[in-house]
């Protein structure tokens, strides 16, 4: 069984440039850090982009991944949300068997999660639902009697509460 | 005035005082080569492998603490480039690496000599660039310098499409190059940042209550040319100093509270010291495996100062008590305003017993050994030499036996371990200090990786002198295989190799064979005399011979292995009188302690 270990959830702010993915990506790679979800986006600002990046590791291990990514040139900054007060996100896609005796079941379902149907054939639903990583696990665990055909996840976005933002943040890791 | 995009690097390269490009031309830089054709103020030296060329330019950087810059064309060209850009990543050497690529019409459709260098050298590059428009060359050529030689240095690849060194756009370098590079997201500690006061004065009171202090010291510090400042720290502290492979300088070797280097193939009691110590001050030193062996095992008594530039350093490897990141020679600077004297104590003369009992020494048996060559090398050749190396055994024994004297001279892959770094860099080394004598210690193996390079050194008339330790194998995996492999030599026999002295000649140098002491002498003689030319010294030792002492990899201090004839050693010395190493080190150690015990009965 996959040892338990704690995730953090980490966003850091990059010049919007082509290669900076890859780099940033390379980089957790090639230290041993695992990446368990990452999404990227442009900001308000359109030369800076911001990664929200899920990871495992302990406290060492998020110190160094914090370290090493503020070592890469174009990363601006890198914030920390494990003792933060933050919101987080996610939204999954879930394309879910719904014949017809069981489409008012499933409907239900949707409703307790607050999802939406945003598609629908004589065989299938696709449910949009959004919210934190294990409200997501959950809709997907209760799903899976139905039989999923295939399902995708948008991966954690993060924001902390209050006026609080990610560029203002305090400088972090040094 | 409209320049073409090449003639605009050259103007950046005059503007960043670059006084060599070390390169090989091809397709993708023709337009950079037809702008070299007119240009009489930076020299470029013609290699003969491009890996040469990066090697070259990162022994210039380890001898000057300048900027090294190397030029390639495209696809192998780069490729060719990528092991000398590793080494110097590993060492934190600043370099500039420029590199040729397919007009940026094609990039991405495999054009012929398309590689994707920025790609490539991602993970072995402080930080790279692709440049897609001639206007934003100038720009990119004054980050580059700017990354590579600030905070932690390191290479910087450029990569210069051919469309971008063709272009012509308005271009006038009093102008348009930036005089200042600012990039907000990377703010490094510079010589003038402010060290906090707080880690100051903890530093200094771990030190004032310290009983067994040690100094650890390690490239950073030659890095930062802070040897006046190590020296300061340790006279007044009365701490004794070991250094990493890449330290060495960092403290006279000569001086009476140096210990030499510590780790794997370290001196007995620089280890002894360490593992006993309360108090460890690393300064600018990354806790390498290859120092600390298992790092749960290592030091395990000791408090630990962490001093480093590089933030990610401090607790990457050990978790220190007392962090301070900033510019070593700032941060020593400091600190010593804040510590307090301290005086000798009975722990270094503990440390001195363990020199006595310890000593590095090898057989005077009339045989050629390699350590006798490099304590020839360093009376011959004196003080003002830069000695390069290579990879393997005889990468230790000059590590251990070769006293560098300051920093920038003692020039060696540390990080990366790179067999044929030793001759390119001793040539990069001899432009860079035409002054100087520079002399590369080498093997057989690791010579016959860049041996195309002595044809450099003689049509550019330097007379490098390379010492090839020759023991017909690959001395260092041999030794491996020897001790923890069950004696299965595989793939280690160097016996059937060319005739080094015949191939020197025939790349236009000077050869000497030597098989036992005298011969060495004689050749090392003759070699002083040539002027104008490559000597290589073919430097015949024992095949069976292995280097002492050693702490198999991962292991600790309690797995040290010391020359079984140690005692003999010490007792063949004692009874022909003779004079040995350790004898000159007691006398100036005697004087030292005299010294300082004077000035603490006076005071």
């Amino acid at each position: 069984m996959a040892q338990l270990q704690q995730q953090h959830t980490i966003t850091v702010l990059v010049e919007n440039r082509p290669g900076v993915l890859a780099r940033t990506a390379g980089l957790f790679a090639r230290r041993g850090f695992n990446i368990e979800s990452l999404s990227v986006s442009v900001t308000d600002k359109p030369e800076i982009s911001r990664m929200t990046i899920v990871v495992g590791g302990d406290h060492r291990v998020l110190e160094q991944i914090t370290k090493q990514l503020n070592k890469l040139i174009e990363v601006i900054k890198v914030v920390d949300y494990t003792e933060t007060a933050a919101v987080e996100r996610e939204l999954a896609l879930i394309k879910v068997n719904a014949e017809a005796n069981v489409r008012s079941e499933i409907m239900q379902i949707v409703e307790i999660f607050r999802g939406r149907i945003i598609d629908m054939s004589d065989k299938t639903f696709i449910i949009e639902v959004t919210g934190s990583p294990e409200k997501l696990d959950k809709i997907t665990d209760l799903l899976t009697t139905y039989g999923i055909r295939e399902s995708v996840r948008t991966g954690v976005i993060a924001m902390a509460r209050g006026a609080k933002t990610a560029a203002r943040a305090g400088r972090d890791g040094e | 005035m409209k320049l073409s995009g090449a003639e605009i690097l050259l103007e950046c390269l005059r503007q960043e005082h670059v006084s060599h490009i070390f390169g090989y031309p091809g397709g993708a830089v023709l337009p950079i080569y037809d702008a070299i054709f007119d240009c009489k103020d930076i020299q470029h030296v013609l290699v003969r492998h491009e890996q040469g060329a990066a090697h070259m330019a990162d022994g210039f950087a380890r001898s000057t603490g300048k900027v090294g810059v190397c030029l390639a064309t495209s696809g192998p060209g780069a490729t060719n480039l990528v092991t000398g850009i590793a080494t110097a990543y590993m060492d934190s050497i600043p370099m500039v690496a420029l590199t040729g690529q397919v007009r940026t019409t094609v990039i991405g459709k495999d054009a012929f000599q398309e590689a994707d260098i920025t790609g490539i050298t991602m993970p072995i590059t402080k930080h790279n660039f692709l440049v897609k428009r001639t206007e934003d060359l100038a720009e990119a050529i004054a980050q580059a310098f700017y990354l590579a030689r600030t905070g932690r240095p390191g290479p910087v690849l450029v990569d210069i499409p051919l469309d971008v060194s063709k272009n012509k756009i308005e271009f006038n370098a009093e102008k348009d190059y930036p005089k200042q590079v600012s990039i907000p997201s990377y703010k490094p500690a510079g010589p003038n940042a402010r060290v906090p006061e707080l880690q100051l004065k903890k530093a200094a009171q771990l030190i004032a209550e310290a009983k067994r202090p040690v100094l650890y010291v390690g490239g950073g510090a030659v890095l930062s040319n802070a040897q006046n400042e190590v020296t300061e720290l340790a006279e007044k502290t009365n701490i004794l100093v070991t250094t990493t492979l890449l330290g060495k300088g960092a403290i006279d070797e000569t001086h009476a509270l140096s210990l030499g280097m510590l780790g794997m193939h370290g001196t007995a009691y620089a280890n002894h010291a360490v593992n006993e110590s309360d108090l460890l001050i690393a300064v600018g030193a990354r806790f390498d495996d290859r120092v600390t062996g298992n790092p749960d095992t290592f030091a395990t008594k000791a408090k630990i100062i962490h001093i480093d530039i590089d933030p990610a350093e401090i607790g990457k490897v050990i978790v220190p008590d007392v962090p301070i990141v900033g510019d070593v020679k700032t941060v020593l600077k400091e600190l010593i305003k804040f510590v307090e004297a301290k005086p000798w104590t009975e722990w270094n003369d503990q440390i001195i017993e363990w020199k006595r009992t310890f000593p590095l020494l090898y057989p005077r048996d009339g045989k050629l050994y390699a350590e006798y060559a490099i304590e020839k090398v360093s009376e011959v050749f004196g003080e003002e030499c830069i000695m390069t190396t290579d990879v393997g055994q005889h990468q230790m024994w000059a590590a251990q036996y070769f006293k560098s004297r300051r920093p920038y001279q003692w020039i060696t892959s540390g990080g990366l371990g790179t067999m044929g770094f030793g001759l390119p860099a001793a040539v990069g080394a001899a432009f860079a200090n035409p002054d100087k004598r520079v002399v590369c210690i080498s093997g057989d193996g690791s010579f016959q990786m860049m041996t195309q390079e002595l044809m450099t050194a003689t049509i550019y008339e330097r007379n490098i002198v390379v010492v090839v330790i020759n023991n017909h194998a690959l001395g260092m995996v041999r030794q491996w295989q020897e001790m923890f492999y069950s004696e299965r030599f595989s793939q280690v026999d160097l016996a059937a190799s060319p005739d080094f002295v015949k191939l020197v000649e025939a790349y236009g140098g000077v050869g000497f064979r030597a098989t036992t002491p005298a011969e060495f002498d004689e050749a090392i003689t003759n070699a002083k005399a040539v002027t104008n030319r490559p000597v290589v010294i073919d430097c015949v030792i024992p095949t069976t011979e292995n280097v002492y002492p050693m702490i198999p990899s991962g292991q600790s201090i309690e797995q040290m292995m010391i020359r079984q004839d140690l005692e003999q050693l010490k007792a063949d010395v004692h009874a022909d009188g003779s004079e040995w190493s350790f004898s000159h080190e007691e006398e100036v150690l005697k004087q030292y302690v005299e010294l300082v015990h004077a000035k603490q009965n006076g005071a």
